[in-house]
């Protein structure tokens, strides 16, 4: 009963439910959608514009619908106070955490391929820099957000207004890492500046949260 | 990991001076008790008493505000779950799945990776392990069978259920009961809470009575004119239409 096997089986278990459910995938690809094109009519950037401006524009849009996701994280386990079965066993609660962050990750991931190319057409983007780094800044980036949030959702379960409650204490602290993912982002699109330093910074902060949090989530989960 | 399946000759729970404050509201106002190994106890009182909250408690969900207790000669409940097994209020199902999935799924958290166990717990609840059906779209009755199920999977020494025949039909409420007292006999120690009390009197070692937080009497139900591995049969013989 290793934390490896029991956060492959609830990640196999949290994906099926959502392919049979589809809650997250959904709603967070409505909102980004929605987002998308908003901004495209209320901006409607030139080729260049755009570049200096599509690293916070997509950031933005993808933090706004990852929290559309990271609010359902734990609601199927409230459902029937499912959570409660986890609690009694004897697994470890870091595989339930790893398991609701990895298959966070995933979610945004997807929603990241499927809407980069619709950023791409409603803005005109060509990147100057390598686009290979972008990908980097994604997965870097996504994981920030996606542990924090998987941690702090899980913070607000026990919350009335979880919903709200998620966004005040999420947007804060993801500061530090929206800022690394939005200028890496520009520094490439743009080719004006190198993002290594943005890229080392992101690596750093996934580390030292993703550290945190696991040390944090048994008190959390227990928590009355 | 499956429980040993003898039970300790020592007492299988003892609570000391257990208090639960919610709030301002006492759940808990001092229990003290020791249960021995073996037995099935069932947990009376009226809506509350603090039934709910001692099994919760007891379980490892819910901490005591004051108080100690030792659960499989254990301080800690994290250092004994591999023994126990707890069935709540709610089912702890997911609607999504059905019933083999859900089984498979617990059953992992207890190191249990065979499909042939699954299958065995819901055949002795009487579910059709085949039926693809999710839980979703369970009756309530067939969904705290599948919680039954659940509970019992790993097969634990000590067994908490907390109201497993509300919202269930009279017929499967008993088919439950017997159950308990079929796996009783195998040597585990279970307690029920419930408010069906007439359902559990040909089964039950033990009526625990509790009001306003506190154990208030224990009724030995022994010498009721048959043996306790006859009494589920016995009971259901005359509950039965």
């Amino acid at each position: 009963m290793s934390t490896a096997s029991l956060t492959r089986a609830t990640l196999v278990k949290d994906l099926r439910m959502e392919w049979r459910s589809k809650d997250a995938i959904n709603s967070m690809l409505f909102f980004a959608l929605l987002v998308v094109v908003i901004f495209s009519f209320a901006f409607n950037p030139t080729a260049e514009e755009s570049r200096h401006i599509a690293g916070g524009l997509i950031w933005v849009a993808f933090l706004f619908a990852a929290v559309v996701a990271l609010n359902q994280t734990w609601a199927r386990e409230l459902r029937n106070q499912v959570l409660d079965a986890y609690r009694v066993s004897p697994a470890p609660p870091n595989a339930l955490f790893l398991a609701k962050a990895i298959g966070n990750f995933l979610f945004v991931v997807v929603l990241e391929c499927l809407m980069t190319p619709l950023f791409v057409i409603f803005y005109e983007l060509r990147s100057i820099g390598p686009v290979w780094q972008l990908i980097v800044v994604a997965l870097l980036g996504t994981w920030a957000l996606v542990v924090n949030g998987t941690f702090f959702a899980a913070l607000s379960i026990r919350t009335r207004s979880r919903e709200i409650m998620l966004p005040l204490i999420l947007f804060p602290i993801s500061i530090p890492a929206l800022l690394g993912m939005v200028d890496a982002t520009t520094s490439i699109l743009t080719g004006e500046a190198s993002p290594d330093f943005w890229i080392k910074m992101l690596g750093v902060y996934d580390l030292v949260f993703t550290s945190i949090c696991l040390l944090l989530f048994e008190t959390v989960l227990n928590a009355e | 990991m499956a429980g040993t399946s003898e039970p300790s000759p020592s007492p299988v729970i003892v609570l000391d001076n257990l208090v639960k404050f919610f709030g301002r509201f006492a759940a808990l106002r001092g229990v003290s008790a020791s249960f021995a190994p073996g037995r099935l106890y069932v947990i009376l009182g009226d809506n509350g008493a603090g039934k709910s909250t001692l099994l919760r408690v007891i379980s490892g969900l819910t901490e005591p505000s004051q108080g100690s207790f030792t659960l499989l000669g254990a301080k800690r409940v994290r250092e004994v779950a591999d023994r126990v097994g707890y069935m709540g209020h709610a089912p702890l199902l997911y609607d999504e799945l059905n019933g083999m999935e859900n089984l498979r799924y617990f059953g992992g958290l207890y190191g249990i990776h065979n499909d042939e166990v699954s299958r065995k717990a819901m055949l002795m609840v009487g579910l059709d392990p085949n039926l693809m059906r999710r839980v979703g779209q369970y009756s309530q009755g067939m969904r705290q069978r599948l919680s039954l199920a659940r509970a019992v999977l790993h097969d634990p020494e000590l067994m908490l259920l907390d109201e497993p025949f509300s919202n269930v039909d009279v017929r499967s409420a008993r088919d439950m009961a017997a159950v308990l007292g079929r796996v009783r006999d195998q040597g585990k120690t279970i307690f029920v809470v419930t408010h069906q009390a007439q359902l559990m009197e040909g089964v039950a070692d033990e009526f625990v009575h509790m009001a306003a937080g506190k154990i208030e009497s224990r009724e030995e139900l022994k010498g009721r004119g048959f043996s306790r591995a006859e009494g589920s049969q016995k009971e259901l013989g005359a509950l039965a239409p």
